[in-house]
């Protein structure tokens, strides 16, 4: 690459046009990002990808209906699938929790109970509010909650100890591959996200 | 560096650099705001590396040696974080400043004024950063991707680090917006988008990175901080959030985010070896395309950072087979770059030992690269020393030492005088033996399970971990030779004249060293 210096001046483009394209570029991705929260929520509606179960990953879109649960149609009794149970207590919230049925090997179809201990350790009464998630998520769609303590919020007086029942079916449309399924609980106070774990119920 | 007080002496131009502080307070002038940003930058990375001996030191034995798990954690965090954000992606920015109007024939960056803030925003980001580690709590400690929720649990540190967080990435746009227009509008006569110096082209691709992904993440840090203080719950799973979002859109940033702090690299490794083959480089549209094709890639591979988050096999196979398709453009370079070597008459001064070993070492982690992107592999191996072997060979043996190769390869430009040459590649050597002390083994440890982030180690570790903290104190001290020989060139040494690197033949080189204050006042024609 060769140079020499000539005297004409380089072609005056507009600086001024260009900043305000790349501004435009700058506040579009800067929507984009914020965008992504309800395309999130809007894709895994559909797809149930993040893991949230039937009471919540159905609501219907767009003030739809949630979908009447069918009754399983049948037992398949060709497979097994094994549920894991886990809980945890989040921070703030002075509980302790432990699943009592820690695994279960059931057919997908047939109709299971698991339950879960929950104690207070403070001296004080506390609502609660467990919400659920499932790994993988595809199963999500997959694991019916027939009754479950995570429908409403849980009270707790001081030093108290109650035994919390869940009531579920794994539908036999669940995939093959998926062999394990692991529910997990998160306790949340409800002083913490009072308004919300209210909208939670009301799903 | 005294550049510009040599041309007000001479008052070959209208007017020359104030003297004094106000010189660099005020300064709009392109080579002044690059020096300001390599200076930064290097102090930044001394900074985050004299946490990474400290990380070492703790890492020596097995067993709580120096430091709480706690205060450990703020150590790995804010060692990530700002070798990220204040030492890689500046200098880079210096890089740019410097070289850009001199490579392109403009006189000055596009908007001179804008420039300054760009540079005068990153001290007031870095004190906000460095200040954390001195407020109750402590600073940032849950990993420099910040996750929530734990994220959500922190003290005001966190609140600190956001705002700083956002005060770069403004920064950064700015940067970009600058780059852009540069090279867009002010090229000289005669130099069409084709005739670019691959410099100039992988800055103008990253540049468009930055001002794509840069607002994405300043919406995740402004959902973290609305959840931690407005009652957002963006986040929060108790109130109908999503804590694995923030993993998306965090990772819809961070994966550009990478290849922002890797191609400028390739452009200055571009640039090196062909002067030193003293041949063209091989394949120049090739790399052109190349280099596009990895920033478009960019943006579909996110979630292998994800893979274990129990994300559906489909999205699996897809993050996995578009990851493994990043490989074919990247191996397009590593290619061009040997081909370039071929047959040519090279010699191998400081900056050309830096840009070999950038090939050859990059490669490695492009390979451990490849490895990660297995699904079943890295469901093993995400959370282990494996991953931080892996993103140190792309970061430190690919954009620092492509750096390190750069600031030898345009000191005698930016000084006029020649570095000491012997000290320079005594420097490339400690480096270059230090860092495959240090982080080669890191694989065994991943490989033997050893996850990262933690203070104390099972036994079986110990060995490996020693070795690499060994290798890790030397090359920290390594380093200090660097800040000598820098220094050493800018208070003197021998004339470098106009074009030292007799293979070198971009506009640049058609000054004199160093530049003129204003330089190009009159563009060249290009031909
Ligand atoms: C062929 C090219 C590459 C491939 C296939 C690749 C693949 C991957 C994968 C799959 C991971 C996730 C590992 C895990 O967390 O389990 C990862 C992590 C990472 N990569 Fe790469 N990578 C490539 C190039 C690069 C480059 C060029 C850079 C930077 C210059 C980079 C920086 C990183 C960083 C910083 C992380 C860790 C992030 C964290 O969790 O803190 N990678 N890479
Ligand atoms: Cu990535």
């Amino acid at each position: 690459m060769t140079a020499a210096s000539v005297d004409n001046p380089a072609p005056v483009r507009s600086h001024r046009r260009l900043l305000v394209k790349l501004l435009a570029v700058i506040a579009l991705s800067f929507a984009f990002g914020f965008a992504l929260v309800p395309l999130y929520d809007a894709l895994c509606l559909v797809t149930g990808l993040n893991g949230k179960t039937v009471g919540v990953a159905a609501i219907g879109v767009g003030g739809l209906s949630k979908p009447v649960a069918a009754p399983p149609s049948r037992i398949d009794r060709s497979r097994i699938v094994s549920v894991e149970f886990t809980g945890t207590v989040m921070p703030g919230l002075p509980w302790d929790m432990k699943p009592l049925t820690s695994r279960l090997d059931l057919h997908p179809g047939e109709l299971h109970q698991a339950m879960f201990r929950v104690s207070n350790r403070s001296d004080q009464t506390i609502v609660g509010q467990a919400i659920p998630s499932v790994t993988p998520g595809l199963a999500a769609q997959h694991f019916e909650k027939l009754d479950c303590f995570c429908f409403a919020q849980q009270t707790l007086a001081p030093g108290e100890t109650k035994d919390l029942p869940l009531t579920f079916i794994v539908k036999p449309e669940i995939d093959e591959d998926i062999r394990t399924i692991t529910l997990a609980y998160a306790f949340f106070n409800t002083v913490d996200a009072k308004s919300t774990a209210k909208k939670l119920v009301t799903r | 560096m005294n550049t510009a007080t040599d041309v007000a002496d001479h008052h070959e131009h209208e007017h020359g650099a104030p003297s004094g502080i106000m010189r660099w307070l005020t300064s709009t002038n392109h080579k002044d705001i690059g020096t300001l940003y390599l200076w930064f930058s290097l102090f930044m990375f001394f900074f985050a590396g004299a946490l990474a001996m400290l990380i070492r030191a703790e890492l020596f034995q097995p067993g709580l040696q120096l430091f709480q798990p706690g205060v450990f954690n703020q150590l790995t965090t804010m060692h990530g974080l700002i070798m990220i954000f204040g030492a890689i992606m500046p200098s880079l920015v210096g890089f740019a400043n410097w070289q850009i109007p001199l490579m392109i024939g403009a006189s000055d960056m596009a908007f001179p004024r804008l420039n300054n803030w760009s540079f005068w925003l990153l001290p007031a980001a870095g004190v906000l950063l460095i200040a954390t580690f001195f407020v109750p709590g402590g600073a940032l400690a849950g990993g420099w991707t910040m996750y929530p929720p734990l994220f959500m649990q922190g003290g005001i540190a966190y609140d600190m680090s956001i705002l700083a967080v956002h005060i770069l990435g403004i920064s950064s746009i700015m940067g970009a917006i600058n780059i852009i227009t540069t090279i867009l509008n002010m090229r000289a006569p005669g130099m069409t988008m084709m005739k670019m110096p691959l410099f100039v082209w992988t800055w103008l691709i990253t540049a468009f990175l930055l001002v794509a992904v840069m607002p994405v993440l300043a919406c995740a840090i402004t959902m973290l901080l609305t959840d931690r203080n407005f009652g957002t719950h963006f986040f929060d799973a108790a109130a109908g959030g999503d804590a694995v979002m923030f993993q998306h859109i965090f990772w819809f940033f961070g994966h550009p985010e990478v290849y922002i702090m890797i191609l400028p690299a390739f452009g200055i490794v571009s640039t090196i070896i062909p002067a030193f083959a003293r041949k063209p480089l091989f394949g120049y549209v090739s790399m052109v395309y190349a280099v596009a094709s990895i920033a478009f890639l960019s943006f579909i591979v996110w979630a292998h950072h994800m893979f274990t988050t129990g994300m559906p096999v489909g999205g699996q196979l897809f993050f996995m087979y578009t990851t493994m398709l990043i490989a074919i453009p990247t191996g397009v370079k590593v290619f061009n770059w040997v081909a370039t070597l071929w047959r040519g008459s090279i010699t191998f001064e400081t900056p050309m030992l830096f840009a070999i070993a950038f090939v050859f070492l990059f490669a490695i982690g492009g390979f451990s690269g490849m490895v990660l992107a297995l699904v079943p592999v890295d469901i093993q191996l995400q959370d282990t020393y494996y991953v931080v072997a892996h993103f140190h060979y792309v970061l430190f043996s690919g954009s620092a030492m492509a750096i390190m190769g750069g600031v030898y390869y345009w000191l005698p430009k930016w000084t006029g005088h020649m570095y000491d040459e012997r000290l320079g590649k005594v420097h490339f050597w400690l480096t270059a033996v230090a860092f495959n002390i240090t982080f080669f083994p890191m694989h065994f440890l991943g490989l033997a399970g050893m996850p990262r982030r933690i203070p104390d180690y099972a036994l079986q570790f110990a060995e490996f971990n020693m070795i690499s903290s060994l290798g890790g104190f030397l090359l920290g001290a390594s380093q200090l030779l660097f800040l000598y020989i820098v220094i050493k060139c800018a208070r003197g040494g021998l004339p470098a004249g106009n074009r030292p690197w007799d293979g070198a033949d971009t506009l640049e080189w058609t000054q004199t060293s160093p530049p003129p204050y204003h330089s190009f006042v009159t563009p060249p024609l290009v031909k």
